[in-house]
């Protein structure tokens, strides 16, 4: 009936009393890529170890690949490729050996494997490191190394938990690039974030998820479109006074508007109209910043926080 | 099929082990030739000046079959706390193995089927070097290795099964003082428990470490008795089974939460 490859209905997790993912539904078409927004603690890593199937679903119902993950989790993680956020690798061996290693425990052959890592090194541009204890590597390095080790068993499904943290630009880059890449191959692709533009340069569809609840799902666009105006006005304020007293005036008209530690947001459809009337009506900021809309104030509005806390 | 996937879990032990063998190597042959060495001659040539005998045979012989039961739960106990919080924790391998069509079950039983296999390798080199010493008197002496992988896994079933339960290793030491090290002193390994007040000689039958002492000198020394044997094998078969059943669970909850 459902030709979904992952579907969740009233998905639930819970620890103990405290309860981690409260009933979400969601699913997940073949070929696409799908995002979790949220901030720390929204529910994310939960929701994400219960479709690898490493954490058992207390409540609701879930299906990946067409399977149940209680009676078939074996089946389901041999077919799909998971990048936890904290990485797993064996720190006393070799980029390589990692590799080989993980390799066997899908229980493919050593000179398949052998290929394989070799492929994948080069992938994730580690080539050169391949004889190199991996607690030699930089962080990033292991990110992508994660990453390579997460495709050995060549998956149709990838699950990627914040794959760019602390990643540089460059290398952040370089795993946008292989992540579009094994798209444009027909994986699809699962991953949580906290960078919009790693979201809106990713995602195909994705969903905001906030107190283990989802508060919103859509494309970028159609998000940006629903929950956000067109443009978004930025004051900042040398002295707290001024800002005070502009935070004032602005309450006193009905602009939404938004109170951040170091800026107030306006939310208009015409930005530069929005602030000549602000400055007639006494607001006079150092430093005013006109922007399109986007995910981030989605973000902001829906959760009253921003994305990196 | 659990016990299948578990062997690719024992590769990876194997894979570690064959990376860094050499410093086991080591503790492997030097360890008996000190033991044997200090004890077996050195403690043997106390007793009626190198001509008395225990329970019928030199000290050296007596106390063979002792020394290697009592490493093979040495090196158990070593492999089943310590590394496991490292797999669970410290360096988190075994989150890496269950996110794999391997499962926390297969984690366990290739773990703990791992401490067999370097018993095997240890029990083995210690009889050769025991024979060397003169150690050695009778030729079902092999049957020694068995009994000291079965001593190993009935010490790493329910070690690694309790590991698995803790998120720090700060009541490890206390297993070591409180457990392995007395059972080393008193479980027949040094001295017969004939030796102890006849009130405290029944409760060898509650170390594990006796029943494999008993096996591997029934082995050694040729006096093995069946029935007895057989009753040895049991209790520590029993112990293995429950510890792994239990090891199961604990490696369940701890690595599928
Ligand atoms: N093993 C656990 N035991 C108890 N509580 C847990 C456990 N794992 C997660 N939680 C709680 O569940 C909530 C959701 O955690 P989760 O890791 O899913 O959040 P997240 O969205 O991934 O956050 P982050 O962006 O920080 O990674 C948090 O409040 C966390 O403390
Ligand atoms: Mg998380």
């Amino acid at each position: 009936m459902s030709d979904a490859l992952i579907e969740g209905k009233k998905l639930t997790k819970r620890f103990e009393d405290f309860v981690a993912v409260d009933g979400i539904d969601f699913r997940v078409e073949p070929g696409e890529a799908f995002g979790f927004l949220g901030p720390n603690g929204a529910g994310k890593t939960s929701t994400m170890r219960m479709i690898s199937c490493v954490s058992p679903v207390t409540d609701g119902e879930l299906r990946v690949l067409g399977m149940n993950p209680a009676t078939q989790g074996s089946e389901i993680r041999a077919r799909l490729g998971a990048v936890p956020q904290e990485d797993t690798l064996d720190l006393e061996l070799t980029v390589r050996e990692n590799l080989l290693i993980y390799g066997r425990y899908f229980g493919l052959a050593r000179p398949v494997i052998r290929e394989r890592a070799d492929e994948l090194m080069s992938f994730v541009q580690l080539t050169d490191r391949s004889g190199d204890r991996v607690d030699e590597l930089s962080g990033g390095m292991k990110r992508r190394l994660t990453i390579a080790r997460a495709l050995i068993n060549r998956p149709e499904l990838v699950l990627l938990d914040e794959p760019t943290t602390g990643l540089d630009p460059q290398a952040r880059h370089l795993v946008w690039e292989r992540l579009y890449q094994l798209k444009r191959q027909g994986v699809t692709l699962v991953l949580t974030t906290h960078y919009m533009d790693e979201a809106e340069q990713l995602c195909d569809r994705l969903v905001i998820m906030d107190g283990g609840l989802i508060v919103a799902e859509g494309s970028p666009r159609q998000l940006i479109d629903q929950h956000s105006t067109r443009e978004v006005v930025e004051l900042r304020f040398d002295a707290d006074d001024d800002r005070a007293k502009a935070l004032a005036l602005i309450s006193r008209t009905d602009v939404p508007h938004e109170n951040l530690a170091d800026r107030i947001l306006i939310y208009t459809a015409d930005g530069e109209t929005e602030v000549e009337q602000l400055g007639r009506s006494g607001v006079h900021p150092e430093t005013v910043l006109v922007r399109r809309s986007s995910l981030e104030d989605v973000f902001l509005r829906l959760t009253g926080r921003t994305l990196e806390e | 099929m659990p016990t299948l996937l578990a062997t690719r879990v024992v590769e990876h032990q194997a894979h570690i082990f064959r990376k860094f063998w050499r410093g086991s190597a080591v503790a492997y042959l030097i360890n008996p030739i000190l033991f044997l060495g200090a004890i077996g001659l050195g403690v043997g040539g106390l007793v009626k000046g190198g001509k008395g005998t225990v329970d019928g045979v030199s000290y050296l012989a007596f106390v063979v079959p002792g020394l290697m039961a009592a490493s093979a739960m040495n090196g158990a106990a070593a492999e089943s706390l310590w590394p496991i919080m490292a797999g669970t924790k410290w360096i988190r391998t075994f989150h890496a193995m269950v996110a794999t069509p391997v499962g926390p079950g297969d984690v366990f039983l290739g773990v703990v089927a791992w401490t067999a296999v370097r018993a095997a390798i240890g029990g083995t080199l210690f009889l050769i070097v025991a024979a060397l010493f003169g150690g050695v008197l009778s030729w079902w002496a092999p049957l020694a290795i068995p009994a000291a992988v079965l001593t190993a896994l009935a010490f790493a079933a329910p070690l690694t099964a309790f590991a698995g339960t803790q998120d720090t290793d700060f009541r490890f030491p206390v297993i070591m003082r409180l457990g392995v090290v007395p059972l080393f002193l008193f479980s027949g390994t040094f001295f017969p428990v004939s030796q102890l007040p006849s009130w405290l000689q029944p409760l060898c039958w509650l170390s594990p470490l006796w029943h494999g002492v008993q096996l591997c000198r029934g082995a050694t020394t040729g006096s093995i008795d069946p029935p007895e044997a057989v009753a040895n094998v049991a209790i520590l078969m029993a112990i293995v089974v429950l510890g792994a059943r239990w090891g199961i669970r604990t490696f369940t909850k701890k690595l599928a939460t």
